[in-house]
């Protein structure tokens, strides 16, 4: 029913699991950015997260923070959002989501923010400031659509909340590893593990854990127990620091932590952590 | 159902939860302790003695007949916020919530704050109750509201200038919410004012509606009558929620909210929100704001800090959009001139927030005639606003001024406070 879940679920059965990709559009620049996600696909991301610049990130660390305030005064709109969606989808087959502020898409219309993403090729929705609780027209929407939608899952929520979220996700559910918000971290918390497993206990067949992820060490240990591992500073630094080869250098760097030990391919780790 | 008692989360279509999920733990243990302690007389009587042997309640009303003549003649009489403790309305809330943290076993009390009003209150209760206090305040706040700065410092409190987005109130907000998140084991975000997810916007109300109570009995026995119009200042809508709120269901008190609006309204610098702003959701609740067409927050202009947000709590939005509440926008130049002219007449000098209250006031007194009674808010004093009100006004000794600024820079007095 989701291409987005199969895709998850086919790396998954690799005896793998899915590394899931952020960036924001418009950071450099439109074209650039377009370009960077690209790269990240055809560099072992399984699946693409275009974030959309908003004026007020509250779910975001100073790295994406950065980026997305560069990204607006750069003249981004919601329109290259859409714009972004087209350009990459035309190139290559990895589902693209956006992930969004809430505000933006009350304002452009739901039913017609869903209309649109369908008709450039967008997968779906991460929302992070919307709780099913008060997502009826986004339900509504999505489900006329067939559009993914990602809910949260965080450590503290109680079981009948994560039960919630994953009978109300299309795709896969987004578990918080930690308590807080984006931004590199030397390790992500264990809590992601005991969150992913109350995850399973309710349900949830397609679970990828994301905050704090930007090591293939770390890609490696949250899919020995989860679907997928998204990661987003990490690659937002390298974009910031090195453009696109950087980010192309960075994805097949993480991409390592999917396979075996022996799969990695030796690049140079300063490329990225510069 | 009495328009008293609206429990949220929904006004209208307002209010809710837009919040990231890992906050939604902590809204419901906020929101139960909340609904605990309201009805414990244990916590009430804590609260009430509080008010009344710290924060110096009930305030008074003043009634103000030279400030009248020059609004119609009209009936004046304010409701004295300026005379608590710390100088503003702002303690209510703070006291209330920060007995609430204390049951939840918090030990850190965070909070925004634009004019400094409430970061102060914050710091003195943290102080008061021996927690750790860390206020996010816009840099540009920070800048123009110092004395608050050290104050703050004084007490004890850890301010952070917030350097992101445009460097003013709804910056502070979004970093006190991201600190939230990710110390909601040991901390409490003790919001300030009627806007942000549910519990807030009812909580923060109920903590302040002591105003209205007070101030509607007082009139009473002032005047044998209610007033015909009450007035206050929104900026986020707390001390307006707190002195509307006993006169909701009084359908012959008319009820008015003035807004900043800066140049001027129809101008591009301005903060009036219900005037000027489109439903949307902001900092966790659906409510007007000042938006673009893409949804991104536009920054809002005003001399005065504690006003200068481009949001407004949901329960006005709905006040607004029923008519119960009527919402208009007051400029710069004319909160100053009321500043002025209730110093002069009275001998009160206002905050400039609610000097937007005095300035809509003058108006509505011209509107109403003598022979209407209008109960003004008079949220805070304004102590904190004489460099600006000095440099506006042309009075200041700018270079003795100076020399002070660099002495204490000199001793290094900004940076702890000590300058007082
Ligand atoms: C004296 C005073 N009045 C009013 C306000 C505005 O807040 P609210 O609209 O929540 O009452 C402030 C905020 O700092 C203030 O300090």
């Amino acid at each position: 029913m989701s291409r987005l879940a199969d895709v998850i679920a086919a790396r998954k059965a690799e005896g793998s699991g899915a590394l899931i990709g952020y960036l924001p559009v418009g950071y450099p620049d439109l074209a650039t950015s377009i370009e960077a996600a690209v790269a990240l696909a055809e560099n072992g991301v399984d699946a693409l997260e275009l974030g959309l610049p908003y004026s007020d990130p509250v779910m975001d660390g100073v790295v994406i923070q950065r980026a997305t305030q560069a990204a607006l005064a750069g003249g981004f709109k919601l329109r290259h959002g859409f714009d972004a969606v087209a350009a990459i989808t035309a190139r290559v087959d990895t589902p693209v989501l956006l992930m969004t502020y809430w505000n933006p898409v009350v304002q452009f219309g739901v039913d017609r923010f869903a209309d649109e993403l369908v008709g450039v090729g967008g997968a779906g929705l991460i929302t992070p400031d919307l709780i099913p609780d008060e997502a009826a027209a986004w339900l509504e929407a999505s489900d006329r659509t067939g559009l993914d939608r990602v809910f949260l899952a965080a450590p503290s929520s109680t079981d009948e909340r994560l039960k919630q979220a994953v009978d109300q996700s299309r795709g896969f559910v987004y578990a918080v590893s930690t308590m807080g918000i984006t931004g590199a971290r030397s390790d992500v918390d264990s809590a992601a593990r005991g969150l992913v497993s109350r995850l399973r206990a309710v349900g949830s067949t397609s679970a990828c854990v994301g905050l704090g992820v930007s090591t293939p060490e770390q890609v490696r240990e949250i899919l020995d127990y989860a679907d997928g591992a998204i990661v987003g500073s990490m690659l937002v630094k390298a974009l910031a620091d090195g453009g696109v080869d950087a980010v192309a250098a960075a994805a097949t760097l993480l991409a390592t932590g999917k396979g075996p030990v022996e799969g990695a391919l030796g690049l140079p780790s300063s490329t990225v952590e510069r | 159902m009495a328009l008293r008692d609206e429990l949220g989360p929904y006004f209208g279509e307002y209010g809710g939860r837009f919040v990231p999920e890992s906050l939604i733990a902590a809204l419901d243990e906020l929101d139960a302790a909340y609904q605990t302690a309201k009805i414990d007389p244990v916590f009430q009587e804590e609260l009430a003695n509080l008010h009344k042997t710290y924060t110096g309640r009930p305030s008074i009303i003043t009634e103000v007949p030279r400030f009248g003549e020059h609004a119609g003649g009209a009936r004046i009489i304010l409701k004295r916020e300026d005379l608590n403790h710390t100088g503003s309305h702002k303690i209510n809330n703070v006291l209330g919530q920060a007995l609430v943290a204390r049951r939840l076993g918090k030990t850190r009390l965070i909070a925004e704050t634009g004019a400094g009003q409430h970061g102060v209150a914050t710091a003195t209760a943290a102080a008061l109750f021996g927690m750790e206090c860390v206020v996010y305040m816009g840099e540009v706040d920070t800048e123009r509201q110092a004395l608050n700065v050290a104050r703050m410092r004084l007490l004890g409190a850890t301010v952070i200038p917030v350097t992101t987005g445009s460097r003013t109130l709804k910056d502070a907000i979004n970093d006190a919410l991201r600190d939230w998140v990710a110390n909601v084991d040991t901390t409490h975000y003790l919001l300030g004012t009627v806007a942000g997810p549910h519990p807030f916007p009812v909580m923060v109300r109920d903590f302040h509606k002591i105003i209205g109570e007070e101030a509607r009995a007082q009139v009473l026995e002032l005047t044998g009558a209610l007033p015909d119009a009450v007035t206050a200042c929104v900026g986020g809508g707390s001390n307006a929620m707190g002195i509307f709120h006993a006169f909701l269901d009084d359908p012959s008190v008319k009820l008015y909210g003035y807004e900043a609006a800066g140049d001027g309204h129809l101008t591009e610098r301005h903060a009036a929100t219900i005037t000027r702003g489109r439903p949307g959701v902001l900092h966790g609740a659906r409510s007007y704001l000042l938006q673009d067409d893409d949804g991104q927050t536009i920054e809002s202009h005003s001399i005065s800090a504690g006003l200068d947000y481009p949001g407004v709590g949901p329960e006005h939005a709905w006040l607004a959009d029923t008519g119960r509440a009527s919402y208009l926008p007051i400029t710069d130049d004319e909160a100053m001139q009321a500043l002025r002219l209730l110093s002069l007449t009275e001998g009160i000098i206002p905050a400039i927030e609610s000097a937007h209250a005095l300035a809509g006031t003058i108006k509505l007194g011209k509107e109403l005639g003598k022979d209407a009674t209008i109960l003004v808010n008079l949220s805070g004093r304004g102590d904190k606003d004489m460099e600006t009100a000095g440099k506006y006004f042309d009075i200041l000794d700018a270079a003795a001024l100076a020399d002070e600024d660099a002495a204490a820079i000199r001793s290094g007095a900004l940076g702890t406070g000590a300058s007082e």
